[in-house]
């Protein structure tokens, strides 16, 4: 530290860093908080692609899949991303109102249970809602058959977090104009409704209630991170709705070039192979080394339920009002 | 109080304090407003939210003061081994994250707690905590502490010699000394606690069991993240304000004013000791029903708090800081409003409590994104919001201590011509050092915990430890999660503590 020579040294490095780094081009993904978490796929897909773009992927996240919307609708058409990554399709519809994406021109095998064809959005995972419960325990085959029971559930509400809006659909989905009275049904199975998914399954863990809502790749974190196969997805006769999680490109963006060479790396194995054991969801196209061990194990519903993105955004107010009336009692 | 003939300090630090203030609470509420396509107003479930808002916010917060009342009385004329240790522990649910709280209470109160454990081993039919006594246990659960640490203050500041004096002419303490004192800083406890659980969103609909438990802030939220609809968030938020506005002008018409002469700063020492059972079974009471859920979050986070991940530990070094700078800040910010002293002074003291954290955010966000990345404000801008909104609770607490010194020795000051500085240091600062501690410890925990600017402004490199702690439990790490939970609990009651602890280094409270 005494050296005198040390200091300006040291300034000169960090010129020639600066100016290096100035020359590489940078492609911005905002994307949600848990993907770019130390614990998410982020960190994995970051190094991937940085060995094939010779660019700087930055991750920017922020909460959950709503309020990412709602970020890109703050920052506007000035916005600094040039991906958007981690929308569902109860989002989609008001995501292309905003006028803000551009067609992504990748054609690409996808493996979904349901048929893809926007050419704005494209998957980059997918997963079946699902409620979670112990093994052993009682375990509804339907919905109303849930309602009917004394099982106690906790779910998520539907105002303010995306599986619990998930959920409002799978009823809708399910029952149609009926859907009000099996919410009646469920009230009083319902422990709590938590403000997001983190809170609804830490109560369940803590025994507070017998079932979750949350995915039918829940019992898979368990068997394969802590070896404990205690946790399973009850499977419903009524089929199960879906989460599809999809990525759009923003038709702002200054790295047009990279951010079509990042859509498509999105759907190689490259992203698809990091996704079931960080994200805990299906990759939209399942790499060629197949999926991990314990996946094999997990639910396989017999029935997808999806609405289409305009439908979803149609439904939705008059559902969660149907929702609110029923629980309000 | 002591305006004019006793202004001896400059006024700028408060007023540039008071503009800072308006602008982080009613100048982000307009940058949202500005932004907001108008159309509707409020529905008939806004209206049954503005009306469950506020019934749980005044059962709670009457309660909160009530239990208050006789823990405060117990602790402030008992002297008992661990007492200090009691009333630090006293303060942790306050300054805990919403979340952990919420668990560590379930984890006593729940379908699964210890309580119901304890009936069915009983025989007794198990009881459901989920429900409108749900909601008002948390939030007394919450703020019993706070507002015993509050009335506390208003105990021990009432000066010796008056004791003295009653005991000397076997006067009634408590409709001399004590009532008096209760009706000065009663209602001003019960507006800070009721304003608290006004802005209430997760406690209440957690355990609240489902919608009838919406809040006005959780609308709000709906409104910001799921409906980008920033005419509605704006107007609910100005319902909150408004209910802020109407709570505070019937509190300050019914506080009482002290108007006893001035004490020489002497330890109280009390000869009406009353019944010791009494005190015995406040503090008893209040002790179990504040440390066991506390004891239930040591308990949860233990196991997981040997291998804690590096992230998390480096997440913590980062809250420190934040919660160092932001305390300095908001004790600065207090003091100088305190200072400036008056009615106006009051009004933005109690601003930032009305204020939804998430339209201040949103606010924050859209003024500043113009300029410059938010991701490169995250920590600052969390330093500064937490400044802000701790700064009611500060000011509460240093706010009446000024304003005593400026009317018990302004005169003097004023004679031997102290002003400035030298005034600052010689009368003001000794005299409030205790206040000033407790003010500072309880904003660098409010500032550990919060969640709110950084998960908005937040990149990658400023995780805090909150924003780390949710991290894991959203990723299914909630072993980890709870460990994160237990050390923020600890550092922040550390922080607390040493704040505190330095402002009475020389005084026997």
């Amino acid at each position: 530290m005494h050296n005198p020579l040390f200091l300006p040294a040291v300034a000169g490095l960090a010129l020639c860093a600066t100016g290096a780094l100035a020359e590489t081009p940078v492609l911005q993904v905002l994307t949600y908080d848990s993907f770019t978490s130390e614990w998410g796929p982020g960190p994995a897909v970051e190094a991937a692609f940085e060995a094939v773009c010779a660019c700087d992927l930055q991750f920017v996240g922020a909460g959950d899949g709503a309020a990412l919307l709602a970020r890109l609708q703050l920052e506007g058409p000035s916005t600094d991303a040039d991906i958007v990554l981690g929308l569902d399709t109860n989002l989609t519809h008001a995501a292309r109102a905003t006028g803000l994406f551009a067609p992504h021109d990748v054609d690409a095998t996808l493996d979904l249970p349901v048929a893809w064809t926007d050419t704005t959005f494209l998957p980059f995972d997918w997963g079946y809602f699902a409620f979670v419960g112990n093994v052993g325990a009682a375990a509804p085959t339907s919905l109303q058959a849930l309602a009917a029971s004394d099982v106690k559930i906790v779910i998520q509400d539907p105002r303010s977090s995306t599986p619990g809006l998930g959920l409002l659909m799978w009823v809708k989905a399910a029952y149609g104009d009926a859907a009000a009275s099996v919410w009646a049904d469920l009230a009083d199975n319902i422990v709590t409704v938590t403000p997001g998914w983190s809170e609804a399954y830490g109560l369940f863990l803590d025994g507070e209630a017998d079932a979750v809502l949350s995915y039918t790749t829940s019992p898979a974190y368990h068997l394969i991170a802590e070896e404990d196969a205690s946790k399973v997805a009850w499977g419903f006769d009524e089929g199960h709705y879906m989460q599809v999680e999809v990525a759009g490109k923003l038709a702002g963006t200054d790295q047009p070039a990279l951010a079509d060479q990042f859509m498509a790396f999105m759907v190689s194995d490259a992203f698809q192979g990091v996704i079931p054991t960080t994200n805990w969801m299906y990759p939209a196209a399942t790499p060629s080394a197949g999926l991990p061990d314990g996946f094999d194990t997990l639910l396989t519903p017999q029935k997808a339920l999806l609405f289409s993105p305009q439908d979803a955004a149609a439904v939705r107010d008059v559902a969660v009002d149907e929702w609110r009336a029923a629980l309000s009692q | 109080m002591a305006r004019g003939a006793f202004a001896v300090t400059p006024r700028w630090p408060g007023a540039l304090t008071g503009a800072l203030v308006l602008v982080l609470t009613l100048g982000t509420l307009a940058a949202v407003a500005l932004r907001a396509q108008w159309d509707g107003g409020l529905s008939t479930a806004d209206w049954a939210a503005i009306r469950f808002t506020v019934l749980q916010a005044v059962v709670s917060a009457g309660l909160s003061v009530l239990l208050a009342i006789p823990v405060s009385r117990a602790l402030a004329r008992r002297r008992f081994a661990g007492r200090q240790v009691l009333i630090t522990l006293l303060g942790a649910p306050f300054l805990l994250p919403v979340i952990v709280a919420v668990l560590g209470l379930l984890s006593v109160f729940g379908r699964g707690g210890i309580l119901n454990a304890g009936l069915g081993a009983l025989g007794f039919a198990p009881l459901s905590v989920y429900g409108f006594h749900g909601v008002v246990l948390a939030h007394v659960f919450f703020n019993l502490p706070l507002a015993t640490r509050l009335i506390l203050q208003g105990w021990l500041a009432i000066p010796a010699e008056r004791f003295r004096l009653a005991a000397t002419l076997n006067a009634p303490v408590g409709r001399l000394l004590e009532w008096p004192m209760l009706r000065a800083v009663g209602p001003g406890v019960f507006l800070v606690v009721f304003l608290i659980c006004l802005t209430s969103f997760a406690v209440a609909l957690t355990l609240g069991g489902g919608p009838r438990a919406t809040t006005v802030e959780l609308a709000i939220y709906q409104a910001l993240r799921f409906d980008f609809d920033l005419g509605r968030a704006a107007l609910l938020a100005c319902v909150q304000f408004s209910l802020c506005a109407g709570a505070a002008v019937v509190v300050w018409r019914i506080t009482g004013q002290d108007a006893m002469g001035a004490g020489f700063d002497r330890v109280v020492q009390r000869w009406d000791r009353g019944r010791a059972i009494v005190d015995g079974l406040a503090i008893g009471l209040a002790a179990i029903f504040l440390l066991v859920p506390l004891g239930m979050i040591v308990l949860r986070g233990l196991p997981g708090l040997g291998d804690l991940p590096a992230s998390v530990w480096i997440a913590a070094g980062r809250s420190i800081v934040v919660a160092t700078i932001s305390a300095t800040l908001c004790v600065s910010m207090a003091l100088s409003l305190a200072l400036w002293g008056g009615r106006a002074v009051a009004v933005i003291g109690v601003l930032p409590l009305a204020a939804s954290g998430l339209v201040v955010g949103t606010g924050a966000f859209l003024i500043v994104y113009p300029f410059v990345n938010p991701a490169r404000l995250a920590l600052p801008m969390t330093a500064l919001v937490n400044a802000t909104l701790a700064l009611p609770f500060v000011l509460r607490s240093v706010a009446p201590a000024v304003a005593g010194i400026q009317t018990d020795f302004g005169r003097l000051g004023a004679a031997l011509g102290l002003r400035g500085w030298a005034w600052l240091r010689i009368a003001v600062l000794p005299r409030i050092a205790r206040p000033l501690g407790f003010g500072a410890g309880l904003a660098a925990a409010l500032s550990m915990g919060d969640l709110g600017v950084i998960a908005l402004f937040a990149g990658d490199a400023q995780e805090t430890l909150p924003l780390a702690m949710y991290r894991l439990m959203g990723a299914y790490r909630m072993e980890s999660a709870a460990a994160a939970g237990l050390l923020l609990l600890a550092l922040s009651l550390l922080m607390f503590w040493i704040c505190d602890r330095g402002g009475r280094v020389d005084a026997d409270m």
